[in-house]
């Protein structure tokens, strides 16, 4: 080709540097006129919104910066506000919360043994970080040391004795290592955990709680040894058996044997944001299992198991969780055996977890019903059988899909908790906040105690709402 | 379908493993043992509650609803006084449950679609302010939120003296008075009044009547005027211009009971010590209003924001693409899509909106919870009775609600195979 041998002028051998955007398209001014005001309407509105937040910063701001934490009363309060800041001035009074957070925190919990309920929460960290961060290592790692590191600051604000705090080292230290280089042991802790959390909060013999968790490894072992086909039935009943017979003698020989005994607890002195996560996490770990079952039961074309189902689902959502709450205080006692008069947290904790369970069910049938009828088939023509097809194929999926609405529940059922001051106990919202006005010094706080509580219920609920969208991205399969 | 069948093997003969092995009765005998034991159990309760009421020497009646109630309710919607019955209280508390839910609901409605819609907005600030009050709102307890808003009633405003003398308050907009008690609002008042029907002592304005009965006509006629569009739009191509006649049939009545009653406003005014003139709204009645339509509202926005992004924007293009102008493009194809998304989830929200309203009484408000389940069972001492006809009367109103919403939903459905 004769091209070859024409050699051009001049060819540039290096690239140009990009040239600078129009002078219009970039930079503050650009960036204003396209996101605040690209017309009439839009700049209408950023004014709007600045005159919003100008009102809402020009009356709280001057109050926040006028803020007290020392002081023992509202009267003293107002008066340091008064001469610093001259009559008249507006400031808050944050002193009751550094006087009185622990009450906000533990409720009438005996305050030489907070480390119980601290170690409690911490153990609680360490028995969902496999669970819930089972895939990334570096968020398990932040979680567990963010969480040792709360539990250390606690343990130091409430004084408690210095074994507690190398207790939650080794603890630590010792959960640390075994999510780095085992993290599948970690599991061992979840297992245990309501043991534990049970024993440590209302003190006496870890047993009677420990055999019962054993109630299900005995159904388990029993129901390995029949044939199958009979083998659920028979765990389950003895199980049952277990827990009726023989949980209670076997509970007492241990503690003969071995017995560890931390000072009991009575339920009566739980409050505050104990109280508070103690119904919640029980509520939210018991409530996904017994949706689950009943989604499948409102799934299912058995005539009695599906009406049962639909008639419990709707009951419990028809009614407000107050009602169900009011029924636990008082009718409970009517519907028992005489004389019975089980714990209230108790009774409580079960009518919380109906509550969300009814609720969750919904959700996940929400879940079931999206998934296309070519994936029960598949499962059917695999030969797998209705429990086999639900574990491997249906609820992975369904359960992936109602995510947001299962954390939603969560968030709910937490929320929900606060309703326990309407009956009495010592919620943080309604119930501590009524104990601390109570006393003269504290007569009239309203907004100090609304602030604090109102925060820690943010960033627990935000945060569990960010886990579902974590959650959400890492479980999906499209747009890989 | 059972000639397409093949015939298969003869049914083996029955043996009792089968009530195990065999998937067919295998469902049976599951049904039937889950029966007996519902039966064991139910059978324990009442066994269990009867002989607890024996001991108590309780009985189940519920002859104590007509006995003499001897409390008060601030707020009524019909006639009541103390010496009335237990049962009308409950109808009070009930009406008010009712009120405060229906208030809420239309709040929170339009509180929610604004929110939802400007999160979307181009506009960066006002989408950052409604993700921030959204976030806010679903992440905090709704008992908070009551206590909160009941607080900065009862504590923040004025005594209703502080609106007058020399350095006196303005009334909010000229119109409104927020005091430490109530919050005083105007009143419409007409000055040829057609007076009230009479039903017993409940009294109900022939306005009123008027007005409700205008509006169902109204909706009444232009569904039949919009259907008469469609059938000269399908036999002859070219539709009727409708929005005149529509707008005439919502306004015209309206303004004309305006003009012929002589309707106006009355502004509450200062006579003595308290607020005369207008309405005095009970300060209990607002807080619960405002949280519940503010909280609901967030969720609500939500919903909204869901529905409009589950429409993909190739729906809107394919319609332009179609020639509809914007208004046809929303009214013929985003909107019915969009409904179909919202719709289900809003229903519910309605529905945790009455239920949450339950929590009235941390603010007095006398809702049912306060009446039935609350003074008359602690007057009577029969929380059986009591507790029980409450939740009922819940469940009546959950069920009958998303029955209602459940037809609607059924109508905009996608209909599929």
């Amino acid at each position: 080709m004769s091209t070859q041998t024409l050699s051009p002028a001049y060819v540039r051998s290096d690239m140009l540097p990009a040239a600078a955007p129009p002078h219009r398209q970039e930079g503050a001014i650009s960036w204003l006129r396209d996101n605040l005001f690209s017309g009439w309407f839009n700049s209408l509105l950023t004014l709007l919104g600045l005159a919003i937040i100008w009102s809402l910063v020009s009356h709280f701001w001057p109050w926040f910066a006028h803020s007290v934490w020392n002081a023992n009363s509202l009267a003293e309060c107002r008066q340091i506000i008064a001469e610093k800041w001259g009559d008249g001035a507006n400031g808050a009074c944050f002193a009751v919360i550094r006087v009185r957070w622990h009450q906000y925190i533990f409720g009438f919990y005996p305050r030489a043994e907070y480390w119980r309920p601290i170690l409690t929460m911490g153990l609680l960290f360490v028995a969902i970080a496999p669970v819930l961060f089972s895939v990334n290592a570096s968020i398990r790692r932040w979680v567990l040391a963010g969480a040792g590191l709360l539990c250390m600051v606690l343990l130091a604000v409430t004084a408690s004795p210095d074994w507690s705090v190398v207790l939650v080292w080794l603890l630590f230290a010792a959960a640390l290592l075994l999510a780095e280089y085992a993290p599948g042991r970690l599991l061992i802790v979840t297992v245990f955990y309501p043991v534990l959390a049970v024993w440590l909060l209302w003190g006496g013999s870890p047993w009677y709680p420990f055999m019962l968790l054993m109630g299900f490894a005995v159904g388990y072992g029993v129901s390995a040894l029949v044939p199958r086909g009979m083998s659920a039935a028979t765990g389950i009943v003895v199980t049952v058996l277990w827990w009726v017979f023989r949980a209670a003698p076997v509970a007492g020989l241990v503690t003969q044997i071995l017995p560890l005994s931390l000072p009991a607890i009575q339920s009566s002195v739980f409050g505050g944001f104990l109280l508070s996560v103690v119904i919640g996490v029980s509520a939210i770990a018991l409530s996904l299992p017994l949706g689950i079952l009943l989604a499948l039961a409102r799934q299912s074309n058995m005539f009695i198991i599906y009406s049962l189902a639909v008639v419990f689902i709707e009951f419990i959502r028809g009614v407000p969780l107050i009602t169900l709450l009011f029924v636990a205080l008082v009718l409970l006692k009517y519907f028992l055996p005489p004389g019975t008069n089980f714990d209230l947290i108790l009774r409580v904790i079960i009518m919380v977890t109906l509550f969300a369970a009814a609720y969750m069910a919904e959700v996940i049938r929400g879940g079931l019903a999206a998934l296309p009828r070519g994936q029960y088939e598949a499962a059917d023509s695999l030969g797998l059988n209705y429990w086999q097809a639900q574990r491997l194929i249906i609820l992975p999926q369904a359960l992936k899909i109602s995510i947001p609405g299962i954390v939603g529940t969560f968030i709910g059922v937490f929320k929900d908790t606060t309703l326990v001051g309407l009956i009495n106990l010592y919620d943080p919202l309604k119930g501590i906040s009524d104990v601390v006005r109570s006393e003269f010094a504290w007569k009239g706080i309203y907004w100090e105690p609304f602030i604090f509580t109102g925060t820690i219920f943010f960033v627990i609920c935000f945060s569990m709402s960010r886990y579902s969208m974590y959650l959400e991205r890492r479980l999906s399969r499209e747009h890989r | 379908m059972t000639e397409s069948a093949p015939a298969g093997p003869p049914a083996p003969p029955f043996r009792l493993s089968m009530l195990i092995y065999d998937r067919q009765y295998r469902s049976l005998t599951i049904q039937v043992v889950v029966f007996i034991l519902l039966m064991l159990l139910v059978s324990w309760i009442v066994h269990n509650t009867v002989l607890n009421l024996a001991r108590l020497g309780k009985d189940i009646n519920f002859s104590f609803l007509f006995n003499r109630a001897g409390y008060d309710i601030p707020q009524q919607l019909i006639p009541y006084d103390s010496d009335d019955t237990h049962l009308r209280a409950a109808m009070v508390g009930l009406l008010n449950t009712l009120y405060v839910s229906l208030l809420g609901c239309i709040a929170a409605t339009v509180l929610g679609v604004v929110a939802g819609v400007l999160r979307l907005s181009n506009n960066w600030l006002i989408a950052r302010i409604m993700t921030v009050y959204v976030e806010i709102f679903r992440n905090i307890p709704l008992l908070l939120w009551i206590l909160i808003i009941y607080a900065a009633f009862t504590e923040i405003t004025p005594g209703p003296r502080e609106y007058r003398g020399e350095n006196a308050r303005e009334m909010f907009l000229g119109l409104f008075a927020p005091t430490n008690r109530y919050t005083a609002i105007p009143s419409v008042i007409a000055e040829h009044s057609p007076g009230v029907l009479a039903i017993g002592r409940i009294e109900i304005p022939w306005l009123a009547i008027m007005g409700i009965v205008f509006f169902i006509a109204a909706i009444v006629l232009r569904r039949w005027v919009n259907a008469r569009a469609q059938r000269i739009q399908n036999s002859t191509g070219r539709r009727p211009t409708t929005w005149w006649i529509n707008l005439a049939l919502f306004a015209v009545p309206p303004i004309a009971i305006w003009l012929i009653f002589g309707l106006h406003l009355e502004v509450p005014e200062l006579a003595g010590f308290n607020f005369k003139g207008g309405i005095n709204v009970d300060n209990s009645l607002v807080a619960l209003w405002l949280a519940l339509s503010l909280y609901t509202g967030a969720f609500i926005a939500e919903i909204v924001r869901a529905g409009i992004l589950a429409i993909s924007k190739g729906q809107t293009e394919a319609a332009y693409a179609l020639g509809l102008s914007p208004g046809w493009t929303m009214n013929l194809v985003i909107l019915p899509q969009a409904l179909r998304v919202i719709i289900p989830p809003l229903i519910s929200q309605y529905l945790n909106l009455i239920k949450n309203s339950s929590l009235a009484v941390a603010v007095g408000y006398m809702d049912l919870r306060g009446t039935l389940g609350g003074t008359t069972v602690n007057q009577t001492g029969r929380e059986m009775e009591g507790i029980l006809l409450m939740m009922a009367i819940y469940l009546s109103i959950s069920l009958s609600v998303s029955a209602v919403m459940n037809i609607y939903n059924n109508r905009v459905k996608l209909k599929e195979r």
